[in-house]
């Protein structure tokens, strides 16, 4: 049994969702490679060779897989997969955007989002936003799943894996890049935060937000939102925690002017700890809070600033 | 040109499922079913695109049992000409689905396949990559801003980090995020002219595709509760729990 983790990086680093990939992988049991698919990403492939666990790492360098299109990675990593009994990717936007297609190519289905290893074949996953939890068996040759990185804990680098070029390009033609707008944060990315402090439709406004963001700094917090402070544009899209968004599970979850629907709560309430600050004592975001506070955020927000 | 809008019947999203008390599955006798959201926002831009010239029809496909037919109606009554059911009470996983649409895709020869970047029910987040594959054609995921322009479409995409921009050679797949539009209400007298508007069924036999899942779902069961919490009666209470209590600042 060898298992094919694909690593999620951006040509210059390797992302922690990989670590966690990994320590999926290393539950399932077998020897695990890593792909590094990119361009110049040379150093993404030292830092995965350090991955506990990893026996080697194979990369595919090549201007088509620079922007990680799905149409060429998918080729790819179907391509490659062919020799696997696994193949495992973050459930981020990435992964969840060309693993369907390799699955497809070589006709398997795809395990979506796993929080779960119970066995080599079987393996737990949420739906219905989190109300359900399903285990299920796949009977499929090679197994395609994308990994809930929320749900597992990052392996060591410790390792010192072997690493392998490959010459396999494959440009499907179809696609193309054109640009991007990437947030830019000196703030935990919300994956990865020890703490997270998401606000609602209460925080009114973007500016407000700036309060939020102090608190945040003190505790060396990421900053989240719910959909409708997306919707309202009062934050970027990449701040949206939920069913449909990010789905985390920080030490401490922190919502403010958060009512708390079934789609928010599916992205946080695995969170450890949970404050909610709200100023309607039936929101329901106080029924999985570990601490409510019932007040005005507009008062509670810059005392709990003041006070740390 | 043709757009093709794949669309699911699903419980409705203000809905709290309940698992069935023999870890079977989930309860969903007499639940409130709708147009999967994500659903109704692929049907809104089809539509917006044949409003501005760009399509020239708009067909809602949806895969399932008879009562599917209920959630092409609401497609035709937001502005859809005309609807394809494929009749079946198997549940088709993914796969299963994208072959089916694959060749629906094949009869219509549509430019543009439309549809939800996942259900609230399944939450897979497969189909539409899994339907671009098995046709050949690129694919827009997560898209929060579509542009055709010629022979080439661009989509803006939801991802991680931000927003991303793609250009993609039509045909194409594309999947809806949240922020892609706000669908309208159906009026009335669209609400009738959908009645009038045709549905062909097929079933799956007909198109030539065996629905055979390779997952077995083993059991199905509600998640861990979270104990209950307490109300803190200030902010000075609020750090002291979390200091002392709960050890997390
Ligand atoms: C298909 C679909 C997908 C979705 N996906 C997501 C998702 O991924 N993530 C997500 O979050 N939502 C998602 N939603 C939306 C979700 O259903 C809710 O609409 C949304 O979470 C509500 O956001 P909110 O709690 O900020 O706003 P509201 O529900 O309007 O709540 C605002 C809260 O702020 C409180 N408040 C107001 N002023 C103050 C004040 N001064 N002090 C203290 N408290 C105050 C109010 O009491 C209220 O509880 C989705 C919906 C659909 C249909
Ligand atoms: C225990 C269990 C019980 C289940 N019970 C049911 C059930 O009772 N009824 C049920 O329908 N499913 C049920 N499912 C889900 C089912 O097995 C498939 O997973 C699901 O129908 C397809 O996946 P998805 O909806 O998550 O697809 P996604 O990949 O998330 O869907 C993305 C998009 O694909 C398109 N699409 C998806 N399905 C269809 C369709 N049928 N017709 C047209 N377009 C479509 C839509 O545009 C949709 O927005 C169950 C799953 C499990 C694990």
């Amino acid at each position: 049994m060898t298992i094919l983790v694909i690593a999620e990086h951006n040509n210059d680093a390797l992302k922690t969702d990989t670590h966690k990939v990994v320590a999926a992988a290393a539950a399932i049991g077998g020897d695990i490679d890593v792909l590094v698919a990119g361009a110049n990403c040379g150093a993404v492939a030292e830092q995965a060779a350090k991955l506990t666990g990893v026996s080697k790492v194979l990369v595919a360098d090549n201007a088509c897989y620079e922007h990680q299109l799905a149409e060429n990675l998918g080729l790819l990593v179907a391509d490659l997969g062919k020799g696997y009994s696994h193949i495992l990717a973050a459930a981020s936007t990435t992964g969840k955007n060309f693993l369907p297609r390799s699955a497809a190519l070589l006709d398997v289905a795809q395990i979506s989002d796993i929080i779960r290893v119970d066995s080599a074949d079987t393996f737990a996953r949420p739906f219905y936003a989190g109300n359900a939890i399903a285990t299920v068996k796949s009977n499929d040759s090679i197994k395609v799943i994308t990994v809930r990185t929320s749900a597992f804990d990052s392996v060591e680098e410790t390792g010192s894996a072997s690493v392998e070029s490959i010459d396999n390009a494959q440009d499907a033609g179809i696609s193309s890049y054109v640009r991007s707008e990437l947030t830019v944060s000196e703030r935990p990315e919300l994956g990865s935060a020890r703490v997270i402090i998401s606000g609602g439709r209460g925080m009114q406004n973007g500016d407000n937000f700036k309060m939020l963001e102090e608190v945040a700094d003190k505790l060396g917090a990421g900053v989240g939102a719910s959909r409708a402070a997306v919707d309202a544009g009062f934050v970027p899209n990449d701040m949206q925690v939920g069913q449909t968004g990010k789905i985390v599970a920080p030490e401490l979850y922190v919502a403010v002017g958060i009512s708390g629907a079934i789609q928010h709560l599916a992205g946080m309430k695995d969170s450890k700890v949970i404050v909610a600050i709200n100023k309607d004592p039936e929101a329901p975001i106080f029924q999985v809070a570990d601490f409510g506070l019932e007040a005005d955020l507009f008062e509670a927000i810059p005392e709990l600033n003041s006070k740390l | 040109m043709k757009i093709l809008v794949p669309i699911k019947r699903v419980v409705d999203y203000n809905v709290k499922v309940r698992v069935k008390s023999d870890n079977t599955d989930v309860d969903l006798s007499n639940l409130k079913m709708s147009i999967n959201p994500f659903c109704e926002i692929a049907v809104e831009e089809a539509v917006r695109l044949k409003e501005a010239g760009v399509a020239s029809e708009v067909i809602a496909v949806s895969i399932g049992e008879k009562a599917c037919q209920e959630q092409i109606r609401t497609a035709l009554a937001l502005g859809a000409d005309r609807g394809i059911q494929i009749e079946t009470d198997a549940q088709p996983q993914p796969l299963a689905i994208a072959k089916m649409l694959a060749k629906v895709v094949d009869a219509e020869q549509p430019q543009i396949v439309l549809m939800g970047k996942q259900t609230i029910d399944g939450d897979n987040n497969q189909t539409g990559q899994m339907l671009a594959a098995l046709t050949n054609m690129p694919q827009g995921t997560f898209a929060s801003e579509v542009k055709v322009d010629g022979d080439k479409v661009e989509v803006t995409r939801e991802v991680d980090g931000g927003l991303v921009t793609v250009a993609l050679n039509l045909p194409a797949v594309i999947t809806t995020d949240l922020r892609l539009n706000e669908p309208r209400y159906a009026s009335l007298p669209n609400i009738m002219k959908a009645k009038r508007k045709p549905i062909a069924v097929q079933t799956p036999e007909e198109l030539g595709v065996e629905i055979s899942n390779s997952l077995d779902v083993l059991k199905v069961e509600e998640p861990a509760a979270r104990s209950a919490g307490v109300m803190v009666e200030s902010v000075d209470e609020l750090i002291e729990k979390l200091r002392t209590t709960a050890k997390v600042i």
